[in-house]
């Protein structure tokens, strides 16, 4: 079982070094596919064993001695890590199979592939560790991984600095949950996931307190909530498969994972979860809000999955655990969907900007079905799988709100290490309120889970509003995209798709980016007028093969209680829904070939520019470190190497009157000689 | 005996080039073949070291020689290592050879590769020596031995501005020595031995308080512009900025451990209460050069100056790990010496061959675009680089992190939120890292050439540059994907320095 776990681990890593060790001389799109193949059917294998028999297994392969706390070498397998590791290796296995006909002229698509397959490596490493510096040495892996993804184009330098932003802000969130590890593991005495969750209820408040907190920095870096979110958008720059892994399957995903998996931490911490809620409702309305603007469809993908994301985080912060982890597989699904689907479009129009597509669905029927499902699982259109996996959030915080931000705790193994403890629910002591009394390795412990009502309204009603934004923003991008006349470019149009013609500065990277890409894409042929031509096969299936569990995860939440649609909150679901789609739809139908964004009026610029958060940081993080950094070089020289240099000439100074008396003159020496004569003469004659 | 066979092979072939060159190895070829060829038997000779150690023994000094050298001041030619200086040895050799094979296709400018050659090997000596040396004063003397070579491969063979360079090495090192000589001789005389495994044993049993203090900030301080520790760095950019490849290499590479190396062997054991009390401070100014180093990194022009301040940050945390005086804190210094030793290394031979092909170290004339006029040599880099900013799974990784986690919990008597201090600043310095390292990939690796005729000028790798590259990349990744390599050498060892059993 672990040694299935550890070879879905290793083999895509092995792919990763074989790809990168042997160049052209190997069948590069093998190397590329067949171990994460393998490893997805693997990852099926222990997923089955798990569903069979659950309860988690551990295995470790070695003890690493540091001086302090060993690192343990091992992997942990139970429900969780069973479903996201099939979940990443699914989206991998579409990406990697996509990938090849969509780089097959890229040169680079040897270091490409390899650093997908790294990449996924990474993640199933995540996923699957059973040690948190373990678990550490994967979220980072995949910090760099991105790095050198996203820069795949690094030609332009705009590509280059997109890459370098997503590395540096999640790192800088990562530097917060090195410390959190460091916090959980001290105070647990050991590094092992097991170890840690087993023994939190013996943790002082404050420690639990810091090390939620200091967790949490990862989190938000990492799964691009805000203030941290800002890399999200520009990582664009990436081809377009890999910016289906990144928001599909690896690296926003890992940040939700990993609450997940150390829950019983954060669940200790209300006050954590609080801070999680507000972060989560702030990410998804301005993510939102900002989709609604922006003119580059991949763009509007980008935010929608910080929308969503907090989705997630909104569910972790209300106890719904099930419910967030059932959303991140389900998002999973379409939004890979999405953005595979996406790159069909962008491949064949040879644009990004949602301003020149239109009237696509006649040409790409294939595309624009399974686009269509994609969004409608996005915007929870019933019976989709979004439907029902955000039904699950939104019931949870609705349950919490009206019960005075009391939240029963839906699924309390989540919250438990498993399978040791024992659940006893006692009577509510508030009305509504329920208090869960669990054991934690002998010792017990009350906790009642509470968030101020407030945050617990605040966090409902964002939610609310976040469908009904949701609704719109897709809506927008769907028709303007497959609906109304195909208003296309001209050559030389669509080569020079400036970002001064398709709205604003802020495109300044993605549209460079768009462009590199345009230029490779099109190779010299001219596109024209939009074409409507489906891509290659090889990208189609992958497309397709991800439109059915983006259509019918949902169905699976059903065999869990917790999982099932409530009827109010889907019933108000439905109708923002409806209202959303509706409202755009109104303004759309009325000028077909114009950007329903144009009703925004004076806001758009500022939802466009997501609020002007990137300019913000500019002034306030990266300029003064710039500044910073140039008054050391500078006062380096002048200051303490002026010193040094000071002194030695000081030296040299004080040394010249030394150096006087002997400086090998016969005719000073006898001088003194005399002079010293005369004066002992003078003071044996005065005193003696 | 190994070891004295160890150093009497690059100390003999020295002296051996002092024959006339009409006699002995007449051209350059035979005599690069020779460097290669001396520099090998001397690695080979440390690799059967490593085979003859009982690694299940390694916190005990093995492979001893212990001969009287001067009966009458009771110096003892004593040799040994343990678990602690294995690495270091097996380092330096390897180093040494890299750099010779280099050498052998790429002779620095400046000609007379006799005594280059010659330099090279009676600086391996000296490495070797003190890396091995068990007698404080025969330490002190291999310590010193290492500096007039070094001081003239930086003045003969260096930059533009080698002679200021080279006499600011020289002078600012020989002032360290001397407050390093003053110290250890105060706590050595007041202990009663010179024997270091003695001292080591000894605890600091039976000398003074203030003694042990004042023995232990000389030493520091001593050690400290070796390291180098921040505000005693100033001397270091200029040296590696100057010296040609192979003395950049052997500077950053093995030069800079020796200060370390000795703060562990040396101050630590010998003075522990004086470490106790000075340990604060040693933090501090370990975190301030991480922070410092990383800054001036930031802003600097050139790739030399840009990787020479890099170890002023990365040294911080080899810094920082022996404040903490934890068994952690020291495994973290020892991984991040050898860590450094490999990345940095190759981040000098990596840049030695851009300046080849460029023709100058300064970045905005480099231009960008390296990853398409020379997708090898920017392919190197980027791997060197991103091993540098301490990515998990490579080998820079583990000291950095096991620094911070030493710094979270640090020995007892020491101030507990001083050092979480410590560590979170230290923290932020880990991504200013980052940002400088990654803003030189992309400044001279992405965009475009500045120049399509650069295109033609640039040549691939030659295979003494791959040599050169290889091992140290191959052992960056052994040593970063299983750190137990590593940590299984050394954990031993400094759990018996904190008075365990090892």
């Amino acid at each position: 079982m672990i040694t299935l776990a550890a070879l879905v681990v290793l083999l895509p890593f092995a792919g990763a070094f074989a790809g990168m060790l042997g160049g052209r001389r190997l069948p590069q799109p093998w190397v590329a596919c067949v171990p994460v193949a393998v490893s997805a059917v693997l990852a099926a294998i222990v997923a089955f064993t798990v569903w069979r028999s659950p309860g988690e297994r551990t295995g470790t392969l070695t003890l690493i001695r540091t001086g302090s706390l060993p690192i343990r070498v091992g992997l942990q397998v139970d429900g969780l890590s069973a479903l996201v590791g099939i979940m990443v290796c699914c989206v991998a296995v579409a990406v990697q199979v996509y990938s090849v006909a969509y780089m097959a002229d890229d040169r680079r698509y040897t270091s490409y592939a390899a650093f997908v397959s790294l990449f996924t490596a990474a993640m199933l490493l995540v996923v699957f560790a059973g040690d948190l510096l373990l678990l550490y040495v994967g979220w980072e892996v995949m910090g760099v991984c991105s790095y050198f993804l996203i820069g795949h184009h690094w030609e332009d330098r705009a590509n280059s600095r997109a890459a370098v932003k997503a590395f540096l802000v999640t790192r800088l969130g990562d530097v917060g949950f090195l410390f959190g590890i460091f916090v959980l593991g001290v105070a647990a005495r050991s590094f092992a996931i097991a170890d840690v969750l087993a023994r939190t209820g013996s943790m002082s408040r404050t420690t639990l307190t810091a090390a939620a907190f200091l967790l949490l920095c990862g989190v938000v870096g990492k799964s691009a909530q805000f203030p941290l979110h800002t890399w999200l958008p520009d990582a664009m720059a990436g081809p377009t498969p890999i910016s289906a892994l990144i928001h599909a399957a690896t690296m926003v995903a890992a940040g939700i994972h990993v609450v997940a998996r150390l829950y019983p931490v954060f669940w200790s911490v209300p006050s954590a979860l609080s801070v999680l809620g507000v972060v989560a409702v702030v990410s998804m309305v301005g993510s939102a809000l900002a989709a609604l603007a922006q003119d580059d469809l991949k763009r509007v993908l980008a935010y929608s999955t910080i929308s969503q994301l907090a989705v997630m985080a909104a569910g972790l912060a209300v106890g719904a655990r099930s419910a967030a982890v059932f959303h991140l597989v389900s998002h999973a699904a379409f939004k890979a969907l999405l953005f595979l689907a996406a790159g069909c479009v962008i491949h064949a129009t040879a644009t990004n900007m949602l301003a020149r597509y239109g009237g696509l669905r006649r040409t790409m029927p294939v595309t624009f079905w399974t686009m269509t499902v994609g969004f409608a699982a996005l915007v929870g259109v019933p019976a989709f799988s979004g439907w029902f996996s955000k039904d699950a959030v939104l019931a949870a915080a609705q349950h919490g709100a009206l019960h005075h931000g009391y939240y029963d705790i839906a699924d309390p193994a989540a919250v438990l290490p498993d399978p040791r403890p024992i659940v006893t629910v006692t009577p509510p002591v508030p009305a509504g309120a329920t208090f869960q009394t669990f054991t934690v390795s002998g010792t017990f412990q009350a906790v009642a889970h509470q968030l101020p009502s407030g945050i617990a309204w605040t966090i409902y009603l964002g939610l609310l509003l976040t469908i009904a934004l949701t609704a719109a923003y897709s809506a927008r991008a769907w028709l303007m995209t497959f609906f109304g006349e195909p208003r296309g470019a001209t050559p030389g149009d669509t080569r020079d798709a400036t970002p001064a013609e398709t709205g604003g500065e802020m495109q300044d990277e993605t549209g460079g980016a768009a462009g590199g890409e345009m230029h490779r894409e099109t190779g010299g042929d001219a596109p024209g007028i939009t074409r409507g031509r489906e891509a290659p096969k090889l990208m189609m299936w992958p497309v397709m093969a991800l439109a059915v569990p983006a259509a019918l995860l949902g169905f699976f939440g059903l065999g869990a209680p917790e999982l099932r649609p409530e009827l109010v909150s889907s019933l108000l679901g439905v109708v923002l829904v409806a209202a959303g789609i509706g409202g755009v739809w109104l303004v759309w139908n009325r000028e077909p070939a114009a950007d329903p964004a144009r009703v925004l009026g004076p806001v758009r610029p500022v939802f466009a520019r997501a609020f002007y958060v990137d300019e913000l940081y500019t002034l306030v993080v990266v300029r003064p470190v710039r500044t910073l950094a140039r008054a050391v070089a500078a006062g380096d020289r002048s200051g303490i190497d002026a010193a040094v240099v000071g002194t030695a000439r000081a030296v040299r100074r004080l040394a010249g009157p030394l150096r006087i008396p002997q400086n090998g003159n016969a005719q000073s020496y006898l001088t003194a000689l005399l002079g010293g004569v005369v004066v002992i003469t003078a003071l044996v004659v005065i005193f003696g | 005996m190994i070891f004295l066979l160890m150093m009497a092979i690059p100390a003999c072939a020295a002296l051996a080039l002092l024959v006339p060159k009409a006699r002995f190895l007449p051209d350059d070829a035979s005599l690069g073949r020779f460097g290669i060829l001396v520099s090998g038997a001397t690695l080979l000779v440390g690799l059967s070291a490593l085979t003859a150690f009982d690694f299940s023994r390694a916190s005990r000094a093995q492979l001893a020689v212990d001969r009287v050298w001067e009966p009458s001041l009771d110096l003892r030619f004593h040799l040994g290592v343990d678990g602690i200086s294995l690495p270091l040895v097996v380092l330096t050799a390897l180093l040494t050879f890299l750099c010779l094979l280099y050498t052998y296709r790429h002779p620095p400018a400046g000609g007379r590769l006799r005594l280059f050659t010659a330099l090279l090997l009676v600086l391996e000596t000296g490495m070797l020596g003190t890396f091995t040396a068990l007698d404080l004063i025969l330490f002190f003397v291999f310590f010193e031995v290492v500096l007039i070579p070094m001081f003239a491969v930086i003045l003969l063979w260096g930059g533009p501005g080698r002679r200021a360079a080279a006499t600011k090495f020289i002078l600012y090192t020989l002032l360290g020595s001397g407050l390093l000589l003053a110290g250890m001789l105060l706590v050595a005389v007041n202990a009663g031995t010179l024997d270091m495994t003695e001292l080591a044993r000894r605890h600091g049993a039976g000398v003074p308080h203030g003694v042990q203090v004042t023995g232990f900030l000389l030493m520091m301080l001593g050690f400290g512009v070796k390291a180098p520790m921040w505000p005693l760095h100033t001397w270091l950019p200029d040296a590696h900025t100057e010296a040609p490849t192979a003395g950049s290499v052997l500077l950053a590479g093995v030069l800079l451990k020796m200060g370390t190396y000795g703060l562990v062997r040396v101050a630590v054991p010998s003075a522990p209460d004086g470490a106790r009390s000075c340990a604060a401070a040693l933090g501090l100014l370990a975190v301030v050069g991480i922070v410092y180093g990383a800054l001036a990194c930031l802003a600097q022009t050139d790739l030399k100056r840009m990787i020479a301040y890099s170890s002023v940050g990365h040294m911080g945390f080899v810094l920082l790990g022996i404040a903490t005086l934890t068994p952690v804190g020291v495994n973290a210094a020892l991984f991040g010496n050898i860590a450094h030793g490999l990345i940095t290394g190759l981040l000098f031979f990596l840049a030695g061959s851009v300046k080849d092909r460029y023709g100058t170290g300064d970045l905005a004339r480099i231009g960008g675009g390296m990853l398409g006029t020379a997708p090898r040599l920017a392919s190197f880099l980027t791997f060197a680089a991103v091993a540098s900013l301490g990515l998990p799974g490579l080998a820079g990784f583990w000291g950095e992190m096991l620094a911070l986690l030493g710094a979270y919990r640090p020995d007892a008597a020491l101030s507990r939120p001083a050092f979480v201090t410590f560590m979170a600043v230290g923290g932020l310095g880990a991504v200013l890292t980052a940002a400088y390292f990654l803003r030189l990939l992309a400044k001279i690796t992405h965009g475009r050439p500045r120049d399509s005729s650069d295109a033609a000028v640039l040549t691939a790798p030659t295979v003494y540059e791959y040599a050169a590259w290889v091992p140290l990349v191959a052992l960056t990744l052994l040593v970063g994907l299983w750190p137990k390599t590593l940590l299984a050498v050394t954990s031993g060892p400094v759990r018996a320095l904190f008075g365990g059993i090892g």
